[in-house]
């Protein structure tokens, strides 16, 4: 069990190791250029191709998951979210789905007491929700932060949200909401992988992984904003060449800032191999992106063929005497 | 049961603390053991629908006899389906093993199993995904101990085992696919994994032989077509004891309005029978009053559908009586009885794969003028919706103190809740047919609703250690309502629950019974020119008569 954690979490140490010597002993081009425009391509090919590849399989049926009442008598009431019959209320699901985690804020947790009235209680479990929702947004607004590093000038909305994020001033540098609330649900994020035993038991490595590499980011980008200033005029020259194709490895730019950008690197091109990809599935899920409707309009397979089926003549065949005999109507008498 | 676990026996075994081991390792759930297996396919079931490799076999037994080239089977028949199935490859793809869905299956809750969590069973056919089909986990193969990192495996026999004994250990309820956030649906890949098993010859005999007899004979029970006459008949003589009303049906009746499809457990099974009386009491009812001519079909006279637990194939080929018997007959429309999976073949599958059904009109319920839209397509109506807007317009006359010793409850079945979302529409009426009514409580009603634990071909006799572990979150549920208000039937729209719930309240909740929805329907309605009624459906005395004679 231990080697499904410790194992990645020493490949990350490893990574960020490698990066930091490498740098030191001259390879900044490597880890500066050469690797972030691998990783770049190596993610926008991989989710294009692992996207397409799932577009190009078949939806042969309509079997959208309900969680509400169908649309079926006027006065009736419909849940058009839960269970929408049409374009809209399928659009609205998926907003809500895909911005909002509808479905496991459904979370509940299960307990069972074995004592005289040996129930099983269901309690609403609502930590994961806000863990998976604070991670989420956290790493979202790091992200859109980090525009101001590939845009000169910086856009408005990206110094607004860098503004709205610094909104409790402690100390200089402002501390960034999202750089507490990223490591802390991270953090959660991997208790219960260690310490909730079903969750435990059913984590791989590939589960853990990706943990310790956003954890290991957030770490290094934490450290070189807060601790070990580091020159930020000459990584906004570099990281614009990266971005304007004109890529330079200015002086100055910290080993440390190499390990980060390296195991940023990492996470994109690992992303299209891995159960990251939900990202992109989540849109496509055809329980959750289809309208129960199918009973009102019809839906086609592509693949749709004919079989064999008994026939009413082939039963009657067998059977005409006893039908006979029992007076059920027959095709032909004999 | 003599020989089974007694309630108190089961409940000391559940502990959801799960063990440590790694789930990778086969040897310890590879013990299939007696009590949560199913007896494997006969051959002749399996020839007769010409299935490949039929043949003797013994899930218990080292040798499964299998074809040589049983691997690539295997191999080919996923690939063909991630092609065929975008729920498959991306289920495949994007689960994040977050555990949302572990607790949410009905037979880890009952057993305590972790390879009973949605996410596991799923996984264990992920596993052998990763390694065949995916970079990673080509990669992973090479690497010593890099199998054990992604979770990927090769498929080996002992592999295999584990996977047919958990993927008949799931009812394809989808309770977990509600909760998860990607909406990964375990009931989709279980009906692939079992798909992948029939290449193999690998069904199970509670679901092949049905599905052999419903095939060639028109029902599950291999009923030939004068004894289902007969049966049907055996039951008007019952109500024309109690109601002093002759409600024989026709059969095969050309030109007629309706032609009326329900499961054949309908037929055969108590308290299913009860509930088949009632379906006759309504169109008797409806003939009188309204001149509506309902047929029924002996050769459609199954509308539960084991090809749904077989192949998307054989689903087809059962389904396809429907309509073939519908055009023969030259009948308006369809309506369907009260079946759970029977109605999600109908809902989300049928006019797809059988369709279109051109030849039908829109049904329209001519008593009371209302279009069913929402079956303008596929033409048939669930028959939960049809009495429901026969009582919203007051076309019933109903006597509802004809069921006031029943205190009730509702067990929303898996497939029409969450396969279709017909959950109001039994509801009202129930309310309508009876007096006293209480919900169970949220987290397990609606489309939280619990499993029976004997779906998807499990009602077998021999899996009943699983059947009851499966059955335990009704169980309590249901129990707390006993306890609380002192309900005595636990209502219900499917003929599997019919069934099954009965078993279930036997050992867990003693004191309830189970009732279809148009057992109290008929036990309320008033037919024109019926003589005082004393009895209810059950032939048990309704209230207020117990002391007479
Ligand atoms: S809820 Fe969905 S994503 Fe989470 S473990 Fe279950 S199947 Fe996987
Ligand atoms: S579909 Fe139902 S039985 Fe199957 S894994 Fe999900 S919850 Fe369990």
């Amino acid at each position: 069990m231990t080697q499904k954690y410790l194992i990645p979490l020493t490949a990350v140490f490893l990574l960020f190791l490698v990066a930091y010597a490498g740098a030191g002993a001259g390879l900044g081009w490597f880890f500066g250029i050469v690797f972030p425009y691998l990783a770049v391509i190596a993610f926008l090919v991989g989710f294009v191709i692992k996207v397409m590849g799932w577009a190009r399989s078949a939806v042969p049926f309509r079997i959208p998951t309900t969680c509400g009442q169908q649309k079926s008598l006027p006065w009736i009431k419909q849940n058009r979210i839960d269970n929408p019959d049409t374009a809209s209320g399928v659009f609205i699901r998926m907003l809500l789905e895909i911005f909002l985690f509808r479905s496991l804020f459904r979370n509940t947790k299960a307990a069972f007491n074995r004592n005289a009235s040996n129930r099983i209680t269901y309690s609403w479990e609502i930590f994961l929700w806000v863990a998976a929702l604070a991670f989420h947004y956290a790493f979202l607004v790091v992200l859109l932060r980090h525009f101001r590093f590939f845009t000169s000038p910086v856009p408005s909305c990206v110094q607004f949200l860098e503004a709205l994020d610094g909104i409790v001033q402690l100390g200089l540098p402002g501390l960034f909401l999202s750089g507490v609330v990223l490591p802390a649900a991270v953090l959660f994020l991997l208790a219960r992988r260690l310490f909730d035993q079903k969750v435990r038991y059913i984590s791989q490595g590939s589960d853990f992984f990706p943990l310790f590499l956003i954890l290991g980011i957030a770490v290094t980008g934490i450290f070189m904003r807060y601790f070990t200033k580091v020159d930020i005029v000459a990584i906004k020259e570099m990281t614009m060449g990266l971005v304007t194709l004109s890529p330079t490895i200015p002086d100055g730019v910290a080993n440390l800032f190499y390990a980060h950008l390296f195991l940023v690197s990492i996470l994109f091109a690992y992303f299209p191999a891995s159960k990251l990809m939900h990202l992109g599935g989540v849109f496509l899920s055809p329980t959750r992106n289809m309208a129960n409707n199918t009973r009102a309009k019809r839906h086609v397979n592509p693949w749709n063929y004919d079989v064999p089926i008994h026939t009413y003549e082939q039963y009657e065949d067998h059977f005409r005497d006893k039908m006979i005999e029992a007076g059920l109507p027959v095709e032909k008498k004999e | 049961m003599a020989d089974e676990l007694t309630p108190d026996e089961l409940l000391d075994k559940i502990d959801y603390g799960t063990d440590s081991g790694n789930w990778l390792d086969t040897t310890k759930s590879v013990q299939i053991r007696p009590g949560m297996y199913c007896y494997a396919a006969k051959a002749e079931s399996v020839e007769t629908l010409g299935l490949p490799n039929a043949r003797s076999w013994n899930p218990t037994e080292e040798d499964w006899k299998l074809p040589d080239n049983w691997q690539q089977i295997i191999h080919d028949g996923i690939k063909e389906r991630l092609e065929k199935f975008r729920t498959f490859k991306i289920f495949m793809d994007v689960c994040v093993r977050c555990g949302a869905c572990a607790d949410k299956c009905h037979f880890f809750l009952g057993t305590g199993d972790p390879k009973n969590m949605p996410v596991l069973r799923a996984e264990l056919l992920r596993s052998i995904y990763r390694n065949d089909f995916t970079t990673a986990g080509k990669i992973l193969q090479k690497i010593p101990g890099g199998q054990r990192l992604g979770g990927n495996r090769p498929l080996t026999l002992d592999v295999l085992k584990e996977m047919w004994y958990y993927f008949f250990q799931c009812t394809e309820c989808r309770r977990c696919s509600v909760f998860c956030p990607y909406g990964i649906d375990t009931a989709e890949i279980t009906i692939m994994a079992r798909e992948l098993f029939n290449l193999l010859g690998l069904n199970i005999d509670w679901i092949a032989t049905p599905v052999s007899n419903c095939y060639t004979t028109g029902n599950h029970l291999g009923i030939q077509p004068h004894a289902f006459k007969d049966m049907l008949e055996f039951f008007v003589e019952d109500i024309e004891d109690i109601t002093g009303v002759d409600c024989t049906p026709q059969f095969q009746k050309k030109g007629a309005d309706i032609l009326f499809v329900t499961p054949s457990g309908d037929v055969f099974a108590d308290p299913g029978t009860y509930t088949c009386q009632g379906y006759l009491i309504l169109f008797k009812y409806l003939k009188d009053k309204y001149g509506l001519d309902v047929t029924w079909s002996t050769y459609a006279s199954e509308g539960g559908n084991f090809g749904f637990f077989t192949s998307h194939e054989t689903m087809k080929r059962l389904n396809a009586k429907m309509y073939y018997e519908a055009k023969r007959l030259g009948v308006k429309w369809i309506l369907g009885g009260e079946c759970g999976h029977m109605w999600r073949v109908i809902h989300q599958y049928m006019d797809t794969m059988n369709g279109p059904a051109d030849f039908l009109e829109v049904p329209v319920n001519p008593i009371t003028g209302t279009k069913f839209h929402n079956a303008a397509s596929t033409k048939m109506v669930h028959i939960t919706e049809f009495t429901a807007d026969l009582i919203k317009h007051g076309k019933l006359e109903l006597d509802k103190s004809r069921n006031a010793n029943r205190i009730m409850t509702f067990h929303d079945s898996c497939n029409p809740a969450r396969g279709m979302g017909l959950l109001d529409e039994p509801r009202y009426v129930i309310n309508n047919v009876c007096d006293n009514f209480y919900e169970m409580p949220p987290n397990t009603i609606r489309e939280n609703t619990f499993c029976c634990g004997s779906g998807a071909g499990l009602n077998a006799g021999e899996n009943m250690e699983l059947r009851m572990a499966g059955a335990l979150p009704r169980a309590t549920a249901l129990k707390h309502v006993h306890e609380k208000y002192g309900v005595n039937t636990l209502g219900t729209i499917c003929a599997i629950d019919r069934a099954a719930l009965s078993t279930l309240c036997e050992y867990w909740v003693p004191e309830v019974e189970v009732a279809g929805i148009h057992e109290l329907v008929g036990n309320a309605l008033i037919l024109p020119g019926e003589k005082e009624r004393t009895e209810d459906l059950r032939m048990e005395p309704l209230p207020g008569c117990e002391e007479e004679e």
